[in-house]
């Protein structure tokens, strides 16, 4: 245990990176060259960071850990930190993509690249704070407080539907979350805190646990996003500038399965059980329907906003199946599609930046003179379809296991998810990558420049190490995720006791 | 009334004094020195409110006064303060724009330091009579103001347009005032709440709330009385128009939560229905009819009507978590408000023209990124995005509704603050997404003075709320 605080320090090291930033000038290559490395070693330094913070952390303990509490707001609103085995991983995964968003700008940003840095870095504060704040304010102000960042990044280095796409994922996103909000009041004035820990342990009655529950989805819901609200997702990512779909895939999306593992699951057993069918439902739908419609794409970033979808289907069904292969299983899903779903939107960016466009149809045959490209995209599109020995396969096959327990005929559909993510990924790959070099425009392509090689080749590897070796995250995770399970039977077995006993 | 009495009442209301006493200095001094005493007067006008405030602060004590009239205690404190400094804000923005704004006449600072008077004593007002005096001291100064340049037909009908709808509202107001005495027989706060209590209510006092409740909603353009801040924002000259929306709003929010917590409190529950409906009714109309507007000074109007709203929400609540959500709501308010309308000031093209369109914004933060950043922070926190200010403004009074079990107006509030995001949106599309079409003049060092320090506010507001919290706790535990 250490006596600094830890947490803070990598939640507030980007702020730092900005002040340093506001220090800069842009109008010069110089200048330039200074924005770009500020942004660049802040984010590797908080990177550094919160590899000491998953050092320290200790998997044995399922409780929260490096605790930094004072007064804030009055009125019970707490400055709380801490995080536990949930939390815990997606605090380097956050801190650990947001180089390569810095490397993907590289030259890609021409105007304006001092906004944009300053944009990226106090996402990139926020969005390491909702993961470790232990106050539901603390949390909604982080969570909420992320779109202003993100809807200025999309609407002003966006491409040419930005403005509509920003005014979709705005409104969209914070109509949720004002329910949420409401919600989290009610929670207030009931257990008389809004201190998380407090919260968890505090049992809410049955009734009001049906509607925070269905705020608390209002919100997750479009965070995540779930079928039918997952409308501004596709917009969102095809408009935003290559770094911000990262971002968008890669972490904001999994604010949404985040917060169900927080708050749903724990704090709302009862209405949780009573609503897992409901978002059984809504998951195979989610992967059956929009692999579909991925499947019938144009635009690349569109095939994989949807498949993303897709993919977040399989998530909400680990979690709400609420058993230790479901949980387990959909915290790695998201880690490996924040990885992974992260490094398409970055393979795109690459032959993007060549050719400025997104069609499918103005490529093919890229093999021919992008090798190095080709392979690259070829494990992660294998990832993206759950490959054995990518980090893909795990992830989702822990969630199938942890679904056909809950209901085996959710697994059953579920699973033809696989298969239809499989037929557009891979017909993608091959329209993209394959085929004979026929078109003008492609034939003098190069391949990979030592900056993109430095973007995609540690993103490989990880894909395929936690593909064969996923240890280390079930060693983080299994603690938390075991008393988190433990605690929902433990609620559903009182309220049944309660429930008998009354007759 | 012995000696003993009157000096005790005099000390308490001495920052009203000052202000009295140095309104009339003033006038004097502009009416006997030359043409160009506008300057002269402003400064010292300053001086006078600061002087007031100063001694508000540091030497009044709290009690009743006047036999029982008027009263000081922190709640009034607490709001006088935020009304002097709303004032005193107004005033500085005004002394490089006197001339371009053709209000460059001493008496109009006169005129503002008596409206200031008016709020001070509206703020303390304990007793129907001293509430009516007051009221009426403050808009009859407001009045003039609206009008002061006489050669805008815009500005005229502005002053005219406030005058006869005000003059409706305070007929309503003294409709109601004379009801309330008939049916209970005192016009003091304290008396009514009593009688109510004993008593309990007739038809005819209910008649009697309504109508009061009308004639302050009129002054706060809550809806249905909302129907002259459109035009009177717009025509009225902007620095005017940045007066209207601070100190008399939060006079006005001050008297109306003093007589429903005070005096109505019996009957808390025919009050609460009304005020339910007013804020409902305004947050659904400052969101969607500020949708349409192409004039900033206009959608600045049907903000404040949204903001009103809110505010009331946490009166709704009837309690002290209201109360305090409601005091914190009007600190929150008054500093963005203040902080928008220094860059509306400062919306100049290089030939001197004043520019209202939310289009003249674009491009902003190309051509004066400074300036657009802040707008950027005040248009989310009105819009009541974390982790600004504004956010926890509307978290305040949200969290009262909530306990007070007043869902359906929590669900609609929330909602309608989704509904009036948009159109704060557009303000910051038109600034960064656009490209810029001509540049503003170079902003004058008090307006971005103003526009900075309100912009740091409710930037820091995550730092600073905490003692905030406390000190707006500390006034609302008067009431309770």
């Amino acid at each position: 245990m250490t006596d600094w605080p830890v947490l803070s320090a990598v939640t507030f090291m980007p702020l730092v990176g900005v002040l340093l930033l506001l220090l800069t000038r842009e109008d010069s290559a110089y200048g330039r060259r200074n924005i770009l490395n500020v942004s660049l070693l802040t984010t590797i330094f908080t990177f550094l960071v919160s590899l000491y913070v998953w050092y320290q952390f200790d998997p044995s303990n399922p409780g929260f850990q490096m605790i930094e509490k004072r007064e804030w707001l009055g009125a019970g609103i707490s400055y709380h930190l801490g995080v536990d085995g949930i939390s815990i991983l997606f605090v380097p995964l956050t801190a650990f993509l947001m180089p390569f968003c810095v490397l993907a700008s590289w030259v890609t940003i021409e105007k304006r690249l001092k906004e944009y840095m300053i944009a990226f870095l106090i996402l990139e504060t926020l969005m390491l704070g909702v993961f470790v704040s232990l106050d539901i304010i603390l949390f909604y102000v982080f969570f909420e407080a992320g779109l202003i960042p993100m809807f200025i990044i999309i609407g002003v280095w966006g491409g040419k539907e930005r403005v509509y796409a920003s005014y979709k994922f705005f409104l969209y996103t914070l109509l949720g979350s004002v329910l949420m909000l409401l919600a989290m009041m009610a929670m207030y004035w009931q257990a008389g805190t809004t201190d998380i820990t407090q919260l968890l342990a505090y049992q809410f009655p049955r009734q009001m646990q049906t509607w925070l529950w269905l705020a608390f989805f209002a919100s997750f819901a479009v965070k995540m996003p779930m079928w039918p609200v997952h409308t501004w997702l596709p917009d969102a990512h095809v408009q935003a500038p290559t770094a911000g779909s990262v971002i968008l895939a890669g972490i904001l999306l999994k604010l949404g399965g985040y917060g169900f593992l927080r708050f749903s699951l724990p704090m709302f057993p009862l209405a949780s059980d009573f609503f897992a069918p409901f978002v059984f439902t809504l998951s195979v739908i989610a992967i059956i329907y929009t692999s579909l419609v991925a499947m019938m794409q144009t635009d690349i970033k569109k095939l994989i906003a949807y498949s993303s979808v897709a993919h977040m289907g399989y998530v909400t069904m680990g979690t709400f199946a609420a058993n230790v292969q479901g949980v387990q299983g959909a915290i790695f899903q998201m880690l490996s599609h924040g990885i992974v779903s992260g490094a398409l939107f970055l393979c795109v960016g690459v032959v993007y930046d060549r050719l400025h466009t997104r069609e499918i149809a103005a490529y093919g045959g890229l093999v021919n003179n992008m090798p190095k490209y080709a392979v690259a995209f070829m494990v992660f599109t294998m990832a993206n379809v759950g490959l054995p020995g990518t980090s893909g396969f795990v992830g989702e096959v822990l969630t199938l296991v942890g679904a056909f327990r809950a209901n085996t005929w959710v697994a059953l559909f579920a699973t033809s998810g696989v298969i239809l993510s499989a037929a557009y990924a891979l017909w993608l790959y091959r329209r993209v990558i394959f085929g004979a070099l026929e078109k003008e425009s492609l034939k003098a392509l190069l391949d990979l420049s030592p900056r993109e090689k430095l973007i995609l080749y540690p993103l490989v590897i990880l894909t395929i190490f936690f593909g064969v070796y996923p240890a280390p995250v079930f060693d983080a995770t299994a603690a938390s995720v075991d008393l988190l399970v433990n605690n929902y039977a433990a609620a559903l077995q009182a309220a049944q006791d309660v429930a008998l006993s009354v007759q | 009334m012995t000696a003993e009495t009157l000096i005790a009442s005099l000390q308490l209301s001495m920052p009203e004094l000052i202000l009295a006493v140095g309104a009339m200095a003033l006038l004097m001094i502009g009416v006997f020195s030359s043409e160009r005493a506008t300057p002269t007067v402003t400064g010292l006008a300053v001086a006078v409110l600061i002087i007031a405030g100063l001694w508000l602060v540091l030497k009044t004590g709290e009690g009743a006064a006047y036999g029982g009239a008027f009263l000081s205690d922190p709640f009034a404190k607490f709001m006088k303060v935020l009304a002097l400094i709303g004032s005193i804000t107004v005033m500085v923005m005004t002394v490089g724009h006197a001339r371009s704004a053709q209000i460059d006449r001493f008496e109009f600072p006169v005129l503002l330091v008596l409206a200031t008077l008016g709020m001070l004593l509206m703020i303390s007002a304990n007793d129907l009579i001293s509430l009516y005096l007051s009221l009426e001291l403050q808009s009859l100064a407001l009045y003039v103001v609206a009008a002061i340049n006489r050669d805008s037909v815009r500005s005229t009908e502005a002053g005219l347009k406030y005058f006869v709808l005000g003059a409706l509202s305070s007929g309503m107001l003294l409709y109601g005032m004379s009801l309330v005495y008939g049916f209970t027989g005192h016009t003091g706060f304290d008396e009514i709440a009593a009688a109510l209590t004993a008593e309990g209510r007739s038809l005819g006092l209910v008649f009697g709330l309504v109508f009061i409740l009308a004639g302050l909603a009129f002054k706060i353009s809550a809806v249905p009385f909302h129907m002259w801040t459109p035009d009177v924002y717009e025509g009225a000259p902007t620095p005017v128009t940045a007066f209207f929306a601070a100190g008399p709003k939060i006079a006005a929010i001050s008297i109306l939560v003093r007589i429903v917590i005070n005096a109505f409190e019996p009957v808390v529950a025919d009050w609460q229905q009304i005020v339910v409906f007013i804020s409902i009714a305004s947050m659904l109309l400052g969101s969607f009819a500020a949708i349409g507007q192409r004039n900033i000074k206009r959608l600045m109007a049907y903000s404040s009507i949204g903001h009103m709203g809110y505010a009331l929400v946490g009166l709704a609540a009837g309690s002290m978590a209201g109360v305090r959500g409601v005091i914190l709501y009007m600190l929150i308010y008054m500093v963005m408000t203040l902080g928008t309308f220094a860059c509306i000031l400062a919306m100049r093209r290089r030939e001197g023209e004043h520019v209202e369109g939310i289009d003249d914004l674009a491009g902003l933060s190309q051509t004066n990124p400074f300036m657009a950043t802040v707008l950027t922070i005040l248009m989310f926190s009105l819009a009541g995005i974390p982790p600004l200010a504004g956010f926890f403004g509307k978290y305040f009074v949200f969290v009262a509704a909530i306990e007070a079990h007043l869902y359906a107006l929590a669900i609609i509030g929330v909602l309608a603050s989704v509904v009036g995001a948009y159109y704060y949106l557009r303000v910051i599309k038109v600034m960064w997404f656009e490209e810029p079409r001509g540049e503003f003049a170079r902003t004058a060092g008090e307006l971005r003075l103003v526009f900075g320090l309100s912009g740091l506010f409710v930037l820091g507001y995550v730092l600073i709320g905490g003692p905030l919290g406390s000190a707006a706790e500390a006034a609302a535990r008067t009431f309770f």
